[in-house]
């Protein structure tokens, strides 16, 4: 398993890294799988509406409605119609690769189980969608797919007398199954997208929508295939005949050659298993659970900042308990919680100047917490000698940085590169503890947990708070996001960096003016 | 310049996804029949007689039963197996036995099979008992046909239209 999700995640770090080239960092596809499934969805329920308009329900007549659509209706109808295959073709792309890139990133196990549970059956019920889709065109493409679907549901006993006998022959064939399937090529996509909606509910701040230039790309290309390979039909099913030769779109009909030819016992097996094996996933093995963030309301000031930053919606406000001058304080729903530390890292108390009271934030991981990270720096700090020093902080779950340690370079791991508050940055220039600092992560967009580093930029570029504050020398700071194979780039960056820092001579930093402030002391007052 | 590299990127892997799209969604095409081959699909559901037959009850017999379940006859639901036999060209492609269906052995008993048989001219002969007779058939067909690459025949079966049918 875990060389399966190492060798998908370097496909996709390669995959981003070469759109990245092309495409502004938050566009690259490959970060905005999820939004690209919900656009394409929109768009196939647009050009589904029109078809449908124009769309004969009875079996007799639907070929002859469809045909019309693509020859005399070419440049409306027709157009509709392509997008309508093209963008469904195109949705499956993305939800497999969503689902292929969640998993090697690890983000369906533990609290996360709920977006896979639900993510998983819209996998199938678009699946379930296009597959009936392919039945409404009634031409030997849909005579196939509905003789091999009812051949292999007949494989269970559910059914009184076979449902394949309904195409036995064109006497036999009734409107009532066609019927059931128009029914389902609406329903089942509506059901996915009530499943799509609950997919998103432990998630705050959820993309749905891909950047309006991605988006627009995305839609001319599609338009674009429509208008120089227009989806078209079969010859009209004629039950007298066995299709032969078909063009199956691989897309979603990669299995019926498999489910035609093998026998039907193995097929439903095998199906069986693969649901199980995705169902259970989660919980194979279960991910060890770090410790959810913990709140320590002597030392909250329910500014809200844990509760604004969190992306899985695991902070809640709530009225204050503790008889403290304040109005609210977070309270985390271990449920939810990723054990991220972003929290910890926007928390105002999170502050390393802090000497008259312990290092205890108002939020904090109990598996590493804030007073460890600081200690963590003092240690490490102690190690480092020459000139060009650099403190180093990265997070876990990008790439190994524990390599670069040496007599320069300090090394401090964190939960999440968001779990940093920007003061960190400003005690380690300012009490010289390195010459420099850099910050690294997660691709942009890419972060493990979720907003990690786009709250870090922030934070930096003092557009969110805690702002780093204006004092501290920027040209000492350094970030790169660069994905788990970005090691090699991190590496020479920081050695350049180095060079860089060593020409510059040591950190200078009266321009100190005044004490930190307590946070707590603050509010209180204010 | 720059720039104009970048959207040209965007530009191609646009492109070429949509190539990808639009081969895929059609190509390569599937051959679901190897050339020259024709198919003959069997099946039914047809209910045979009763295992056992249907009697008359005596009139001690009825009095016993509950007022509104008073009947003359008793018939047990049991069905009796069907046995059936399709060869083409006095060659037997398919001889089997089918057990009715239901938890009580009273449904149809039913089948659903598919032959590949070179295209050309065939004799096919469809039989099928439903009685509990030990020699021959109840119902016989014979059917002369000349079947052309791809022709797929569909033999069924309703007793009450007189046994089998080739379409
Ligand atoms: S650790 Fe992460 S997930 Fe948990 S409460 Fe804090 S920000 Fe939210
Ligand atoms: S003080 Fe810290 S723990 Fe309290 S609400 Fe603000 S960020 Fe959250």
């Amino acid at each position: 398993m875990k060389y399966i999700k190492s060798a998908i995640r370097w496909f996709f770090d390669t995959a981003e890294a070469l759109l990245g080239l092309a495409f502004p960092a938050n566009w690259n596809p490959m970060l905005n799988l999820g939004a690209l499934g919900f656009f394409f969805y929109w768009i196939i329920t647009a050009s589904g509406i029109y078809v449908y308009v124009f769309f004969d329900t009875g079996v007799h007549h639907a070929y002859s409605s469809i045909e019309y659509m693509t020859n005399e209706q070419w440049y409306l109808a027709g157009i509709m119609r392509s997008l309508h295959r093209y963008a469904s073709d195109g949705l499956i792309i993305v939800v497999m690769l969503h689902i292929a890139r969640e998993f090697a990133l690890d983000r369906y196990r533990g609290v996360r189980w709920f977006s896979w549970a639900t993510g998983v059956p819209v996998m199938m019920l678009i699946f379930v969608a296009g597959i009936s889709g392919y039945w409404l065109v009634w031409d030997k493409l849909a005579q196939y797919v509905a003789i091999v679907s009812t051949e292999w549901l007949d494989v269970l006993p559910i059914f009184g007398e076979p449902i394949a006998r309904n195409f036995m022959s064109t006497a036999a064939l009734e409107s009532r199954f066609f019927t059931l399937m128009i029914f389902m090529h609406i329903a089942v996509p509506l059901i996915a997208l009530a499943l799509m909606w609950m997919h998103l509910q432990r998630v705050t701040k959820p993309r749905i929508n891909p950047p309006r230039g991605l988006a627009i790309g995305a839609f001319l290309s599609m338009l674009g295939l429509s208008l120089v390979y227009p989806a078209t039909s079969h010859a009209p099913a004629d039950l007298s005949q066995v299709p032969g030769d078909v063009a199956l779109d691989w897309f979603y009909l990669p299995l019926f050659p498999l489910l035609e030819n093998l026998p039907g016992p193995v097929t439903w097996a095998a199906c069986a298993t693969l649901v199980l094996i995705m169902a259970v996933m989660p919980w194979l093995p279960p991910l060890k659970k770090a410790a959810p963030a913990v709140v320590d309301l002597a030392n909250c000031n329910g500014c809200a900042r844990c509760f604004n930053d969190c992306p899985y919606n695991a902070i809640s406000l709530v009225a204050r308990s503790d008889g403290l001058a304040f109005e609210r304080e977070p309270v985390v729903d271990p449920q939810y919680c990723v054990s991220c530390g972003i929290c910890a890292g926007s928390c105002p108390t999170s502050m390393p100047f802090r000497r008259v009271s312990a290092l205890s934030p108002g939020i904090d991981m109990p598996d590493r917490t804030m007073a460890d990270i600081r200690q963590n720096v003092l240690d490490v700090s102690e190690t480092l000698e020459g000139s060009g020093r650099i403190m180093v902080f990265g997070c876990t779950s990008a790439m190994q940085i524990d390599k670069l340690k040496s007599s320069k370079f300090g090394i401090i791991k964190l939960n999440c590169i968001g779990q940093l508050p920007p003061a960190f940055v400003d005690y380690v220039l300012s009490r010289n503890l390195a010459d420099g600092v850099v910050l690294t992560g997660c691709r942009e967009n890419s972060c493990h947990a979720r907003y990690g580093v786009r709250w870090t930029q922030d934070r930096l570029a003092r557009v969110r708070d805690p702002q780093l504050r204006n004092r501290v020398p920027r040209e000492r700071v350094k970030t790169l996001w660069a994905g788990c194979s970005g090691g090699k780039k991190l590496a020479a960056t920081i050695e350049e960096f180095s060079a860089e820092l060593a020409q510059m001579g040591p950190v200078d930093m009266k321009r100190r003016a005044k004490p930190v402030p307590d946070p707590m002391l603050e509010s209180a007052d204010a | 310049m720059h720039n104009l590299l970048r959207y040209a990127g965007q530009a191609i892997f646009l492109a070429v996804i949509a190539a990808f799209i639009g081969y895929f969604s059609s190509h390569p095409v599937y051959r679901q029949m190897p050339e020259g081959m024709a198919q003959i699909k069997l099946s039914f559901a047809h209910g045979a007689k009763r295992l056992v037959d249907c009697r008359k009850l005596t009139s001690k017999e009825i009095a016993k039963l509950p007022a509104n379940e008073r009947r003359p006859n008793t018939c047990a639901r049991e069905r009796i197996p069907i046995h059936v036999q399709l060869a083409v060209d006095g060659e037997i492609l398919y001889d089997d036995v089918l057990q009715p269906t239901g938890l009580s052995n009273d449904g149809a008993a039913q089948t659903y099979r598919k032959f590949l048989v070179p295209a050309g001219a065939h004799t096919i002969s469809a039989r099928l008992t439903d009685s509990k007779r030990s020699e021959g058939f109840d119902y016989e067909s014979e059917h002369r046909v000349t079947l052309k690459p791809l022709q797929n025949l569909a033999v069924d079966f309703k007793a009450d239209t007189g046994g089998f049918s080739f379409n």
